[in-house]
């Protein structure tokens, strides 16, 4: 993109890093009633090599794994209509869902973000996530 | 304008925009490292989806304050999903009247609440006006 200073370079030598791209596959779902938020965290980790589907709500995130989906990874917004990303954490964990389970939020409250992790996440981030965010935990998932 | 007119044009707009404190430079870089050829509109893609979002939430926060009682709770939420949605693209101003929109709401302050809410409605019109010129540039470049 014009005017994109030293971008172009450093997207090369993150892809051609990244381990991903080099082995199979790895899944993530990314459950958020934002389609702005769905583009942007699907485009991160497609940029890291996974293969991405998106949810618009807690229940349609339960849904696909009722139908047999599955996913080594799930980026759940906490705030959702329909059903939120706590009771959607809850029903995932009560189906045996053993996909890590990351909540993504914007609330800065600990009481908020401790109920969320206790419905089930393995970790909590801030909202927006980041490439930052992202590569630690597809390392663990390539440790794993 | 020749080529290079048009980039340098290109370089000073964006320039701006970082400097004047419109765009945060490094949420805009992260998106742009996420264009590629398969995704060439990318970052117009999530911009654009910024206008809906903030037209829906602008419209919300116009019905909340028009109400009687006002419902500081609900304007409070409304202004967390906005700031939100701003740092997903990096709109720093209109982020920081989004805090100050919400410190009044904290306070149950409705007059501040509606003084805040005019300068929120003129710094997105402001960073919209400045985005859309610039992606204009952006194509006008590319093409020339």
């Amino acid at each position: 993109m014009i005017g994109a200073e030293g971008a172009s370079s450093s997207k090369k030598a993150r892809i051609s890093e990244n381990p991903v791209s080099k082995n199979r596959p790895y899944f993530a779902l990314v459950v958020d009633d934002d389609p702005m938020i769905r583009r942007i965290h699907s485009m991160i980790l497609k940029s890291v090599g996974f293969k991405v589907e998106v949810a618009e709500n807690g229940k349609e995130a339960v849904d696909l794994f009722r139908t047999g989906a599955k996913f080594h990874i799930v980026f759940i917004d906490m705030e959702m209509p329909v059903m939120d990303g706590i009771e959607a954490t809850k029903a995932m964990r009560a189906m045996k869902v053993e996909s890590k389970i990351v909540g993504v939020t914007s609330r800065n409250s600990e009481t908020e973000r401790e109920v969320f992790m206790q419905a089930g996440l393995d970790l909590c981030y801030t909202k927006p996530l980041t490439m930052a965010k992202i590569v630690p935990l597809l390392e663990e998932l390539q440790k794993n | 304008m020749n080529s290079n007119q048009l980039q340098h044009q290109v370089l000073y707009m964006r320039r701006s925009l970082f400097d004047q404190g419109y765009l945060d430079s490094e949420q805009l870089i992260q998106l742009e490292d996420l264009q590629d050829d398969a995704n060439p509109n990318f970052v117009e893609e999530v911009v654009s989806l910024f206008y809906s979002d903030s037209a829906r939430l602008i419209q919300n926060i116009e019905q909340t304050l028009s109400n009687r009682p006002v419902d500081f709770s609900r304007l409070d939420d409304i202004l967390h999903q906005f700031k939100g949605s701003c740092s997903s693209i990096g709109a720093k101003k209109v982020k920081d009247a989004c805090s100050q929109f919400r410190e009044y709401c904290n306070a149950g302050n409705a007059e501040g609440c509606s003084r805040s809410f005019q300068l929120i409605k003129q710094e997105y019109e402001t960073l919209r006006r400045r985005l859309e010129s610039y992606f204009q540039m952006v194509k006008q470049a590319k093409a020339a």
